[in-house]
């Protein structure tokens, strides 16, 4: 049945359905977890690095990219895709820059892509983009921001979110973390990302990429080192978890 | 787009007599450009119109535009003052014409040039203001809807547009005030006169103005009142009532409107002390 109804995406199901965004879902899914957190005073987006071949440069390949100085999206999906929606709206952020006289609100930005994405689920000939993005920053008034945009063109905002693979279980794990003390301190928001995303990657630190904005300056991607420093204190203090509980066992 | 194409016709043949006064209907889209008076009311006043035969379609249009606005930023706002005459050549074609343009209840544009051209452009800013404020769920600013009236006209550069016009309102960044016309500038300023009068009220708001004390809205609301009524003293294209705006943080309130010769009266006894 399925088979008679993705074949061109203007066509609906008789249930309702567009197969192709749905499988442009799925096509998410595959992707490699990126996770987003919105601090009081700073965003986080933390990602999922896979490991790249030994002859391979691996500064080429960046999932976490600058729209603006005071915006920055992370996306989980194809990556050919998400070139295109970075350069459009990289180029829609000037050009707002231009006519307004002012920096984009990070809402505007995530309507403009999400409105990208939805014309491509209305178009002769063309596929949906195979790409959900997380979308981070600052507006002009201070106030931090985080959206979620997906392949059919609808965006919301969040306050810690993750998309790609096992997005589920890094959600799951957020729902139950991030508190209003979690996220007061950034260094302890920071920890929240990389708790989250250890839950799911293999092999610890080194495989996560880690940028914050913090407000009134630009984007920053961590060092390897910093990112390590996080872990182990976090391993620490997963050991003192493990300590205090140990006595009350015993006694 | 049709109006475009409306602007785009030969009606850029000048070939009247000089003795017949006309509005400015340059675009206005009707069929010939009547000269007759008080039917296409104008701000314009045409000097040189035909000067020389044998020039074609292809003649130097001077705009004098035959009125005085003026607007002035000051520590509580923006002020805006105009008079309200209308000319078509040397006849005076109304006396109560209404020169400040309400765009919104906190955007504020002047008119000075074709009285057709500001109208019709300043509320289809109007109209791309409030789909700003719809999509993006807050006020436009100043500086933006001057942008949008500025790109707007700039297409039509070249093909006889006639629009000096001041937009000014109040966002999050203070008072804001711009100078634009159909040349393309866009200028941000703190004080513009603009008109065949613009001169006097210049003169007089430059000696009135004091940066440093700063004015209270009552002396800012006499000094634009003064500065129009002055030109309209001296310039012959410039009369009527001076209509006085303030904008303020809360929008922009009506002040006052007064009759010229009513001013000349109140100001006269005044000693020249």
């Amino acid at each position: 049945m399925a088979a008679r109804y993705d074949r061109a995406i203007t066509v609906f199901s008789p249930d309702g359905h567009l197969f192709q965004v749905e499988y442009a879902q799925e096509a998410v899914k595959k992707g490699s977890t990126v996770v987003g957190i919105r601090g009081n005073d700073i965003v986080v987006l933390g990602v999922e690095r896979k490991s790249v071949a030994k002859l391979q440069e691996d500064r080429t390949i960046r999932k976490i990219n600058s729209l603006d100085e005071h915006v920055c999206m992370a996306f989980a999906g194809l990556t050919a895709d998400a070139r295109i929606v970075i350069n459009r709206a990289r180029v829609e952020c000037q050009s707002h820059r231009l006519t307004v006289e002012d920096p984009v609100t990070v809402e505007y930005i995530t309507r403009y892509i999400a409105r990208l994405k939805q014309r491509y689920t209305q178009s002769n000939g063309r596929r949906p983009f195979g790409i959900a993005a997380l979308i981070v920053g600052f507006d002009d008034d201070g106030t931090p921001r985080l959206y979620q945009t997906e392949p059919s063109g609808t965006y919301h905002a969040w306050k810690a979110n993750a998309i790609g693979h096992s997005a589920k279980a890094v959600r799951e794990f957020l729902e139950k973390n991030y508190t209003d003390e979690a996220i007061a301190v950034d260094k302890e928001a920071i920890k929240l990302a990389i708790k989250a995303l250890l839950e799911v990657v293999q092999s610890g630190g080194k495989n996560i990429e880690l940028a914050v904005i913090k407000r009134n300056e630009p984007l920053r991607i961590l060092e390897a080192k910093e990112i390590e420093t996080f872990v182990a204190e976090i391993e620490k203090e997963r050991e003192e978890e493990i300590e205090k509980k140990k006595p009350k066992k015993s006694g | 787009m049709a109006l475009a194409s409306v602007l785009r016709s030969d009606y850029a043949d000048f070939s009247f007599d000089n003795h017949k006064p006309f509005g400015f209907g340059l675009g206005l889209g009707k069929s010939d450009v009547r000269a007759s008076l008080g039917e296409e009311l104008s701000f314009a006043v045409q000097t040189s119109l035909n000067s020389s035969d044998g020039e074609g379609i292809e003649r130097k249009i001077e705009f004098l535009h035959g009125t005085t606005t003026l607007a002035f930023k000051f520590q509580h706002g923006v002020i805006v003052a105009v008079d309200s005459r209308a000319t078509a050549g040397s006849y005076i074609a109304s006396q109560t014409v209404k020169k400040v343009i309400e765009i919104n209840p906190y955007l504020l544009g002047t008119m000075a040039g074709g009285a057709a051209d500001c109208s019709f452009w300043e509320r289809l800013l109007a109209r791309q203001c409030r789909i700003y404020e719809l999509r993006n769920k807050e006020r436009i600013s100043v500086a933006a809807a001057s942008k949008l009236l500025a790109n707007m006209v700039y297409q039509y550069k070249g093909m006889g547009l006639s629009m000096g016009t001041m937009v000014c309102g109040w966002d999050k960044r203070g008072p804001g005030l711009y100078y634009v016309d159909s040349e393309g500038n866009r200028v941000c300023g703190d004080l513009f006169a603009v008109g065949s009068g613009s001169m006097y009220a210049y003169g007089v708001v430059d000696t009135g103005l004091r940066k440093e004390e700063g004015l209270t809205v009552e002396e800012a609301c006499e000094l634009g009142r003064r500065a129009i009524y002055q030109a309209t003293y001296r310039d012959a294209y410039s009369g009527g009532q001076v209509n006085l705006y303030h904008v303020h943080s809360e929008g922009w309130t009506r002040v006052s409107q007064e009759d010229v010769l009513v001013l000349h009266q109140q100001y006269k006894p005044q000693p020249q002390a």
